[in-house]
Protein backbone atom coordinates (compact mmCIF):
# COMPACT_ATOMS: atom_id res chain seq x y z
CA UNK A 1 0.00 0.00 0.00
CA UNK A 2 1.34 3.64 -0.38
CA UNK A 3 1.76 5.80 2.37
CA UNK A 4 0.12 8.86 1.14
CA UNK A 5 -3.55 7.69 1.58
CA UNK A 6 -6.22 10.30 2.42
CA UNK A 7 -9.66 9.45 3.75
CA UNK A 8 -12.41 10.69 2.37
CA UNK A 9 -13.76 12.83 5.15
CA UNK A 10 -16.00 14.56 3.41
CA UNK A 11 -18.91 15.21 6.11
CA UNK A 12 -16.68 17.05 9.00
CA UNK A 13 -19.41 19.06 11.21
CA UNK A 14 -17.65 21.53 13.64
CA UNK A 15 -19.25 22.27 16.81
CA UNK A 16 -21.35 25.69 16.63
CA UNK A 17 -20.01 27.02 19.93
CA UNK A 18 -17.43 26.43 22.80
CA UNK A 19 -19.03 25.09 25.99
CA UNK A 20 -18.50 25.90 29.40
CA UNK A 21 -16.89 23.03 31.21
CA UNK A 22 -17.73 24.39 34.51
CA UNK A 23 -21.33 24.60 33.39
CA UNK A 24 -21.61 20.96 32.76
CA UNK A 25 -19.87 19.32 35.55
CA UNK A 26 -22.16 21.55 38.33
CA UNK A 27 -25.40 19.17 39.09
CA UNK A 28 -28.01 22.25 40.23
CA UNK A 29 -31.32 21.54 42.02
CA UNK A 30 -34.60 22.26 39.74
CA UNK A 31 -37.89 23.44 41.09
CA UNK A 32 -40.81 21.99 39.24
CA UNK A 33 -43.06 25.17 38.74
CA UNK A 34 -45.54 24.12 36.04
CA UNK A 35 -46.86 21.18 34.43
CA UNK A 36 -48.70 21.81 31.04
CA UNK A 37 -50.22 18.93 28.85
CA UNK A 38 -48.86 19.12 24.92
CA UNK A 39 -50.52 15.87 23.60
CA UNK A 40 -52.21 12.63 25.33
CA UNK A 41 -48.55 11.72 25.47
CA UNK A 42 -46.29 14.28 26.16
CA UNK A 43 -46.16 17.29 28.74
CA UNK A 44 -44.00 19.89 29.43
CA UNK A 45 -42.49 20.67 32.64
CA UNK A 46 -41.11 24.12 33.83
CA UNK A 47 -38.13 24.39 36.14
CA UNK A 48 -36.57 27.16 37.93
CA UNK A 49 -32.79 26.84 37.93
CA UNK A 50 -31.92 30.16 39.95
CA UNK A 51 -28.42 29.95 38.60
CA UNK A 52 -28.75 28.40 35.12
CA UNK A 53 -25.98 29.57 33.31
CA UNK A 54 -28.00 29.87 30.03
CA UNK A 55 -28.12 27.50 27.02
CA UNK A 56 -28.59 28.07 22.95
CA UNK A 57 -31.40 26.59 21.13
CA UNK A 58 -30.70 22.77 20.54
CA UNK A 59 -28.62 22.16 23.60
CA UNK A 60 -29.51 19.31 26.02
CA UNK A 61 -28.79 18.62 29.34
CA UNK A 62 -28.43 15.69 32.27
CA UNK A 63 -31.34 15.14 34.58
CA UNK A 64 -31.22 12.71 37.35
CA UNK A 65 -33.71 12.10 40.02
CA UNK A 66 -32.31 9.88 42.68
CA UNK A 67 -34.44 7.16 45.28
CA UNK A 68 -34.62 7.34 49.17
CA UNK A 69 -31.91 4.33 48.92
CA UNK A 70 -29.56 6.41 46.56
CA UNK A 71 -30.61 5.06 43.28
CA UNK A 72 -29.92 7.20 40.49
CA UNK A 73 -31.46 7.53 37.45
CA UNK A 74 -30.14 9.99 34.83
CA UNK A 75 -30.71 10.94 31.33
CA UNK A 76 -30.46 13.84 28.41
CA UNK A 77 -32.77 15.83 27.52
CA UNK A 78 -33.39 18.39 25.15
CA UNK A 79 -34.07 22.31 25.95
CA UNK A 80 -37.36 23.13 25.17
CA UNK A 81 -37.60 26.56 25.62
CA UNK A 82 -35.77 29.38 24.22
CA UNK A 83 -32.69 31.02 25.90
CA UNK A 84 -34.51 34.27 28.49
CA UNK A 85 -33.10 35.52 31.96
CA UNK A 86 -36.07 34.51 33.29
CA UNK A 87 -34.47 32.14 35.80
CA UNK A 88 -36.48 28.85 34.09
CA UNK A 89 -35.92 26.29 31.83
CA UNK A 90 -38.81 24.04 29.85
CA UNK A 91 -38.61 20.34 28.87
CA UNK A 92 -40.77 18.69 27.12
CA UNK A 93 -41.04 14.61 27.77
CA UNK A 94 -42.75 11.72 26.13
CA UNK A 95 -44.56 9.25 28.41
CA UNK A 96 -42.07 6.59 27.49
CA UNK A 97 -43.83 2.89 28.23
CA UNK A 98 -41.69 1.73 31.15
CA UNK A 99 -39.92 5.00 31.48
CA UNK A 100 -38.81 4.88 34.72
CA UNK A 101 -37.68 8.96 34.68
CA UNK A 102 -40.47 10.21 32.37
CA UNK A 103 -42.51 7.96 33.77
CA UNK A 104 -42.09 9.62 37.55
CA UNK A 105 -42.46 12.80 35.78
CA UNK A 106 -45.81 11.75 34.10
CA UNK A 107 -47.49 10.48 37.14
CA UNK A 108 -45.98 11.35 40.24
CA UNK A 109 -44.30 15.19 39.15
CA UNK A 110 -46.03 18.25 40.71
CA UNK A 111 -45.13 21.88 41.29
CA UNK A 112 -42.49 21.89 43.81
CA UNK A 113 -40.83 18.91 43.38
CA UNK A 114 -37.15 19.16 42.35
CA UNK A 115 -34.45 17.20 40.76
CA UNK A 116 -31.41 17.74 39.45
CA UNK A 117 -29.72 19.21 35.95
CA UNK A 118 -26.50 19.48 34.89
CA UNK A 119 -25.82 21.28 31.83
CA UNK A 120 -26.09 22.99 28.72
CA UNK A 121 -24.10 20.55 26.93
CA UNK A 122 -22.67 20.16 23.83
CA UNK A 123 -22.29 22.52 20.99
CA UNK A 124 -23.30 20.37 18.18
CA UNK A 125 -26.82 20.31 17.50
CA UNK A 126 -26.76 23.93 19.22
CA UNK A 127 -28.16 27.27 17.09
CA UNK A 128 -26.33 30.44 17.83
CA UNK A 129 -29.56 32.17 15.36
CA UNK A 130 -26.80 33.13 12.56
CA UNK A 131 -27.10 31.60 9.80
CA UNK A 132 -30.60 30.26 7.93
CA UNK A 133 -31.90 27.39 9.46
CA UNK A 134 -33.61 24.23 8.09
CA UNK A 135 -35.36 21.99 10.86
CA UNK A 136 -37.02 19.08 10.38
CA UNK A 137 -38.10 16.88 13.22
CA UNK A 138 -40.70 14.19 13.84
CA UNK A 139 -42.29 13.46 17.13
CA UNK A 140 -40.81 14.82 20.20
CA UNK A 141 -37.87 15.53 17.87
CA UNK A 142 -39.48 18.92 17.67
CA UNK A 143 -38.60 19.67 21.19
CA UNK A 144 -34.72 20.98 20.45
CA UNK A 145 -35.82 22.65 16.78
CA UNK A 146 -39.10 24.37 19.02
CA UNK A 147 -36.47 25.86 21.40
CA UNK A 148 -35.22 27.62 18.13
CA UNK A 149 -38.25 28.63 16.41
CA UNK A 150 -39.19 30.56 19.59
CA UNK A 151 -35.92 31.83 20.09
CA UNK A 152 -36.20 33.20 16.70
CA UNK A 153 -39.35 34.79 17.44
CA UNK A 154 -38.55 36.32 20.57
CA UNK A 155 -35.36 37.85 18.94
CA UNK A 156 -37.50 39.01 15.90
CA UNK A 157 -34.46 37.14 13.60
CA UNK A 158 -34.49 37.96 9.95
CA UNK A 159 -32.26 34.92 8.94
CA UNK A 160 -34.51 32.38 7.09
CA UNK A 161 -35.86 29.66 9.43
CA UNK A 162 -37.98 26.74 7.97
CA UNK A 163 -39.55 24.00 9.87
CA UNK A 164 -40.74 20.64 8.41
CA UNK A 165 -42.21 18.21 11.71
CA UNK A 166 -43.50 15.07 11.27
CA UNK A 167 -46.25 13.50 13.64
CA UNK A 168 -48.84 10.43 13.46
CA UNK A 169 -51.84 12.82 14.03
CA UNK A 170 -53.03 16.11 14.75
CA UNK A 171 -53.49 15.24 18.52
CA UNK A 172 -50.12 13.75 18.87
CA UNK A 173 -48.28 17.08 17.46
CA UNK A 174 -46.31 18.48 20.04
CA UNK A 175 -47.19 22.57 20.06
CA UNK A 176 -49.44 22.31 17.56
CA UNK A 177 -51.09 25.85 18.71
CA UNK A 178 -47.88 27.14 18.64
CA UNK A 179 -46.82 26.44 14.64
CA UNK A 180 -46.64 29.41 12.40
CA UNK A 181 -45.85 29.80 8.90
CA UNK A 182 -42.46 28.36 9.06
CA UNK A 183 -43.42 25.49 9.61
CA UNK A 184 -45.02 22.49 7.83
CA UNK A 185 -46.61 19.54 9.17
CA UNK A 186 -46.81 16.08 7.61
CA UNK A 187 -48.89 13.47 9.34
CA UNK A 188 -47.80 9.73 9.07
CA UNK A 189 -51.55 7.86 10.18
CA UNK A 190 -54.13 10.33 10.55
CA UNK A 191 -54.67 14.07 8.75
CA UNK A 192 -57.26 16.95 9.43
CA UNK A 193 -59.41 16.86 6.52
CA UNK A 194 -58.24 17.79 2.78
CA UNK A 195 -54.43 16.98 3.86
CA UNK A 196 -52.82 14.05 2.64
CA UNK A 197 -51.63 11.20 4.95
CA UNK A 198 -47.95 10.18 4.88
CA UNK A 199 -44.37 9.99 5.58
CA UNK A 200 -41.85 12.89 5.33
CA UNK A 201 -41.05 12.58 1.50
CA UNK A 202 -38.82 14.45 -1.21
CA UNK A 203 -41.69 16.39 -2.13
CA UNK A 204 -41.80 18.16 1.50
CA UNK A 205 -37.80 18.89 1.05
CA UNK A 206 -37.16 19.65 -2.38
CA UNK A 207 -39.09 23.09 -2.72
CA UNK A 208 -36.85 24.02 0.45
CA UNK A 209 -33.91 23.68 -1.10
CA UNK A 210 -35.05 24.54 -4.57
CA UNK A 211 -35.46 28.11 -2.86
CA UNK A 212 -31.95 28.67 -0.62
CA UNK A 213 -31.03 31.83 0.96
CA UNK A 214 -27.78 33.08 0.61
CA UNK A 215 -25.19 30.90 2.28
CA UNK A 216 -27.37 27.74 1.96
CA UNK A 217 -29.02 25.83 5.18
CA UNK A 218 -27.28 24.80 8.00
CA UNK A 219 -30.03 21.51 8.32
CA UNK A 220 -31.11 20.23 11.89
CA UNK A 221 -32.54 16.88 12.10
CA UNK A 222 -34.00 15.66 15.23
CA UNK A 223 -35.94 12.33 16.21
CA UNK A 224 -35.71 8.61 16.55
CA UNK A 225 -33.29 7.08 14.79
CA UNK A 226 -35.09 5.74 12.32
CA UNK A 227 -36.64 9.45 11.30
CA UNK A 228 -33.08 10.82 11.13
CA UNK A 229 -32.22 7.92 9.07
CA UNK A 230 -34.92 8.50 6.25
CA UNK A 231 -34.43 12.64 6.79
CA UNK A 232 -31.09 13.13 6.16
CA UNK A 233 -30.90 10.77 3.34
CA UNK A 234 -33.90 13.01 1.92
CA UNK A 235 -31.84 16.12 2.50
CA UNK A 236 -28.98 14.75 1.08
CA UNK A 237 -30.03 13.63 -1.94
CA UNK A 238 -32.24 16.92 -2.80
CA UNK A 239 -28.81 18.37 -2.80
CA UNK A 240 -27.97 19.16 1.25
CA UNK A 241 -23.85 19.15 1.36
CA UNK A 242 -23.73 16.15 4.33
CA UNK A 243 -20.95 18.67 6.47
CA UNK A 244 -24.12 21.39 6.73
CA UNK A 245 -26.39 18.26 8.50
CA UNK A 246 -26.66 18.06 11.88
CA UNK A 247 -28.39 15.01 13.44
CA UNK A 248 -29.71 14.37 17.17
CA UNK A 249 -30.84 11.11 17.34
CA UNK A 250 -33.24 9.79 20.60
CA UNK A 251 -32.10 6.59 22.45
CA UNK B 1 -28.19 13.55 48.70
CA UNK B 2 -30.96 15.25 46.76
CA UNK B 3 -33.75 12.82 47.40
CA UNK B 4 -36.82 12.98 44.51
CA UNK B 5 -40.29 12.58 46.72
CA UNK B 6 -42.02 9.46 44.79
CA UNK B 7 -39.27 8.65 43.01
CA UNK B 8 -38.42 4.75 43.01
CA UNK B 9 -36.94 3.61 40.19
CA UNK B 10 -36.44 0.43 38.07
CA UNK B 11 -36.08 -2.75 40.38
CA UNK B 12 -33.01 -3.22 41.84
CA UNK B 13 -30.82 -5.62 40.06
CA UNK B 14 -27.17 -6.44 41.88
CA UNK B 15 -24.98 -6.10 38.37
CA UNK B 16 -21.38 -5.72 39.60
CA UNK B 17 -21.03 -5.16 35.23
CA UNK B 18 -23.14 -2.02 35.36
CA UNK B 19 -21.07 0.78 35.81
CA UNK B 20 -22.49 4.00 37.99
CA UNK B 21 -25.33 5.84 36.53
CA UNK B 22 -25.83 3.15 33.65
CA UNK B 23 -29.07 1.23 32.80
CA UNK B 24 -29.31 -2.08 31.04
CA UNK B 25 -30.66 -0.87 27.63
CA UNK B 26 -31.58 -4.96 27.15
CA UNK B 27 -31.96 -6.04 23.75
CA UNK B 28 -32.00 -2.15 22.29
CA UNK B 29 -28.90 -0.61 20.62
CA UNK B 30 -29.21 3.14 19.87
CA UNK B 31 -28.06 4.85 17.16
CA UNK B 32 -26.43 7.84 18.36
CA UNK B 33 -24.38 9.34 15.85
CA UNK B 34 -24.74 13.09 14.61
CA UNK B 35 -23.33 12.66 11.13
CA UNK B 36 -25.45 11.43 7.85
CA UNK B 37 -24.79 7.42 7.91
CA UNK B 38 -22.14 7.43 5.34
CA UNK B 39 -22.69 5.46 1.95
CA UNK B 40 -19.49 3.51 2.35
CA UNK B 41 -18.68 -0.47 0.98
CA UNK B 42 -16.14 -2.72 1.84
CA UNK B 43 -14.62 -1.63 -1.41
CA UNK B 44 -14.40 1.98 -0.23
CA UNK B 45 -13.05 1.10 3.29
CA UNK B 46 -9.58 1.27 3.85
CA UNK B 47 -8.05 1.77 7.55
CA UNK B 48 -4.30 3.54 8.14
CA UNK B 49 -2.59 4.16 11.23
CA UNK B 50 0.23 6.79 10.87
CA UNK B 51 2.16 9.94 13.01
CA UNK B 52 4.56 8.52 15.33
CA UNK B 53 5.19 5.10 13.63
CA UNK B 54 8.22 3.42 12.00
CA UNK B 55 6.19 2.11 9.15
CA UNK B 56 3.15 4.00 8.44
CA UNK B 57 0.77 1.42 6.83
CA UNK B 58 -2.71 0.98 5.00
CA UNK B 59 -4.81 -1.91 4.84
CA UNK B 60 -7.85 -2.41 2.56
CA UNK B 61 -10.71 -4.40 3.00
CA UNK B 62 -8.96 -7.86 2.26
CA UNK B 63 -6.06 -6.73 3.49
CA UNK B 64 -7.28 -6.07 6.54
CA UNK B 65 -9.21 -9.79 6.53
CA UNK B 66 -5.81 -11.26 6.03
CA UNK B 67 -4.70 -10.63 9.54
CA UNK B 68 -5.65 -12.76 12.39
CA UNK B 69 -8.85 -12.41 13.64
CA UNK B 70 -9.54 -11.83 16.82
CA UNK B 71 -13.24 -11.21 18.88
CA UNK B 72 -14.71 -9.44 21.88
CA UNK B 73 -17.39 -10.87 24.08
CA UNK B 74 -18.66 -8.58 26.87
CA UNK B 75 -20.80 -5.27 27.64
CA UNK B 76 -20.09 -1.94 26.08
CA UNK B 77 -21.53 1.26 27.41
CA UNK B 78 -23.13 4.47 26.21
CA UNK B 79 -22.20 7.74 28.18
CA UNK B 80 -25.78 8.93 27.12
CA UNK B 81 -26.34 6.32 30.45
CA UNK B 82 -27.40 2.47 28.33
CA UNK B 83 -25.52 0.12 28.83
CA UNK B 84 -25.30 -3.47 26.34
CA UNK B 85 -24.81 -6.43 27.87
CA UNK B 86 -23.00 -9.72 26.20
CA UNK B 87 -22.34 -8.23 22.81
CA UNK B 88 -20.16 -10.23 20.57
CA UNK B 89 -18.19 -8.43 17.49
CA UNK B 90 -15.00 -10.09 15.48
CA UNK B 91 -12.48 -8.35 13.87
CA UNK B 92 -8.88 -7.99 14.42
CA UNK B 93 -6.91 -6.88 17.65
CA UNK B 94 -5.57 -3.20 16.97
CA UNK B 95 -2.43 -4.84 18.23
CA UNK B 96 -1.99 -6.56 15.05
CA UNK B 97 -2.48 -3.51 13.55
CA UNK B 98 0.43 -2.07 15.82
CA UNK B 99 2.43 -4.96 15.04
CA UNK B 100 3.05 -3.48 11.90
CA UNK B 101 3.41 0.01 12.02
CA UNK B 102 5.89 0.02 15.25
CA UNK B 103 4.85 2.70 17.33
CA UNK B 104 7.06 4.97 18.51
CA UNK B 105 8.60 5.61 22.14
CA UNK B 106 7.28 8.68 22.04
CA UNK B 107 4.03 7.85 21.34
CA UNK B 108 1.59 8.93 23.85
CA UNK B 109 -1.95 9.59 22.65
CA UNK B 110 -3.66 8.53 19.54
CA UNK B 111 -6.58 10.42 17.43
CA UNK B 112 -8.88 8.45 15.44
CA UNK B 113 -10.81 9.40 12.52
CA UNK B 114 -13.52 8.03 10.62
CA UNK B 115 -14.34 7.84 6.69
CA UNK B 116 -17.44 10.31 7.92
CA UNK B 117 -15.00 13.04 9.32
CA UNK B 118 -15.69 12.17 12.89
CA UNK B 119 -12.80 12.16 15.51
CA UNK B 120 -11.86 10.82 18.59
CA UNK B 121 -8.95 10.66 21.20
CA UNK B 122 -7.96 8.02 23.60
CA UNK B 123 -4.50 7.92 24.99
CA UNK B 124 -2.33 5.12 23.00
CA UNK B 125 -2.55 2.91 26.23
CA UNK B 126 -6.14 2.13 25.98
CA UNK B 127 -5.53 0.84 22.64
CA UNK B 128 -3.18 -1.58 23.42
CA UNK B 129 -3.16 -5.28 25.54
CA UNK B 130 -5.90 -6.32 23.82
CA UNK B 131 -8.50 -4.48 25.06
CA UNK B 132 -9.03 -2.39 21.32
CA UNK B 133 -10.22 -3.88 18.06
CA UNK B 134 -11.41 -3.09 14.26
CA UNK B 135 -14.51 -4.56 14.59
CA UNK B 136 -16.69 -6.01 11.37
CA UNK B 137 -18.98 -8.46 12.79
CA UNK B 138 -21.61 -8.46 15.15
CA UNK B 139 -23.02 -11.29 16.77
CA UNK B 140 -21.71 -13.68 13.47
CA UNK B 141 -23.03 -10.85 10.84
CA UNK B 142 -21.74 -7.80 9.06
CA UNK B 143 -21.57 -4.84 11.30
CA UNK B 144 -24.64 -2.34 9.89
CA UNK B 145 -23.65 0.78 8.38
CA UNK B 146 -25.87 2.96 11.27
CA UNK B 147 -23.84 0.84 13.71
CA UNK B 148 -20.34 1.89 11.94
CA UNK B 149 -20.51 -1.15 9.16
CA UNK B 150 -18.03 -1.85 7.44
CA UNK B 151 -16.05 -1.71 10.14
CA UNK B 152 -15.94 0.77 13.21
CA UNK B 153 -13.05 1.06 16.13
CA UNK B 154 -14.11 -1.31 19.55
CA UNK B 155 -12.82 0.06 22.54
CA UNK B 156 -15.36 -1.49 24.57
CA UNK B 157 -14.04 -0.31 28.01
CA UNK B 158 -14.50 3.45 27.47
CA UNK B 159 -17.42 4.83 26.95
CA UNK B 160 -18.83 3.94 23.47
CA UNK B 161 -18.53 7.35 21.46
CA UNK B 162 -14.36 6.59 21.66
CA UNK B 163 -14.99 3.51 19.33
CA UNK B 164 -15.25 5.91 16.52
CA UNK B 165 -17.66 4.30 13.30
CA UNK B 166 -16.80 3.86 9.80
CA UNK B 167 -12.57 3.83 10.88
CA UNK B 168 -10.60 5.65 8.76
CA UNK B 169 -7.24 5.76 10.58
CA UNK B 170 -5.30 6.17 13.72
CA UNK B 171 -2.72 9.12 13.85
CA UNK B 172 -0.17 8.40 17.09
CA UNK B 173 1.15 11.68 18.49
CA UNK B 174 3.14 13.10 21.83
CA UNK B 175 0.26 14.90 23.18
CA UNK B 176 -3.61 14.43 23.47
CA UNK B 177 -5.54 16.07 20.86
CA UNK B 178 -9.25 16.64 21.67
CA UNK B 179 -11.67 14.87 18.95
CA UNK B 180 -15.36 16.06 17.81
CA UNK B 181 -17.53 14.96 20.95
CA UNK B 182 -14.22 15.79 22.72
CA UNK B 183 -14.13 19.21 21.89
CA UNK B 184 -18.14 19.73 22.50
CA UNK B 185 -17.76 19.27 26.14
CA UNK B 186 -17.02 15.23 26.72
CA UNK B 187 -14.04 13.99 28.55
CA UNK B 188 -10.55 13.78 27.47
CA UNK B 189 -10.82 9.89 28.46
CA UNK B 190 -14.34 8.51 29.19
CA UNK B 191 -13.85 5.67 31.48
CA UNK B 192 -17.41 4.70 32.98
CA UNK B 193 -16.39 3.33 35.57
CA UNK B 194 -15.13 6.83 36.97
CA UNK B 195 -18.31 8.27 34.92
CA UNK B 196 -16.05 10.59 32.86
CA UNK B 197 -18.63 11.60 31.18
CA UNK B 198 -18.18 15.19 30.63
CA UNK B 199 -14.90 18.04 30.66
CA UNK B 200 -14.16 18.36 34.33
CA UNK B 201 -15.96 15.16 35.47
Amino acid sequence: MTTDFTPATRFAVPGRIAVSNRAASVWQTATLTEIRRETPHSATFRLAVPDWAGHLPGQHLMLRLTAEDGYVAQRHYSIASAPDDSGHIELTLDQVPGGEVSGWFHTVARPGDTVEVRGPLSGFFAWPGDRPALLLGAGSGVVPLMSMVRHHRARGLAVPLRMLVSARSPEELIYAGELGGETTAVFTRSAPTGLPVGRMAAAHVAPLLAEQPPGGWEAYVCGSNGFAEHASRLLVAAGQPVERIRIERFG
Amino acid sequence: MNVTRGFTGRPRVANPGLPPGQYDAGDDWPVLSAEVTPDLTPADWSFRIDGLVERPHAWDWEQAHALPGSSYAGDIHCVTSWSKFGVRFGGVSLDTFFDVVRPHGSATHALAYSHSGYTTNLPLADLTGGRAWIAWEYDGEPLAPEHGGPARLLVPHLYFWKSAKWIAGITLLDHDEPGFWERNGYHARGNPWEEQRYSGD
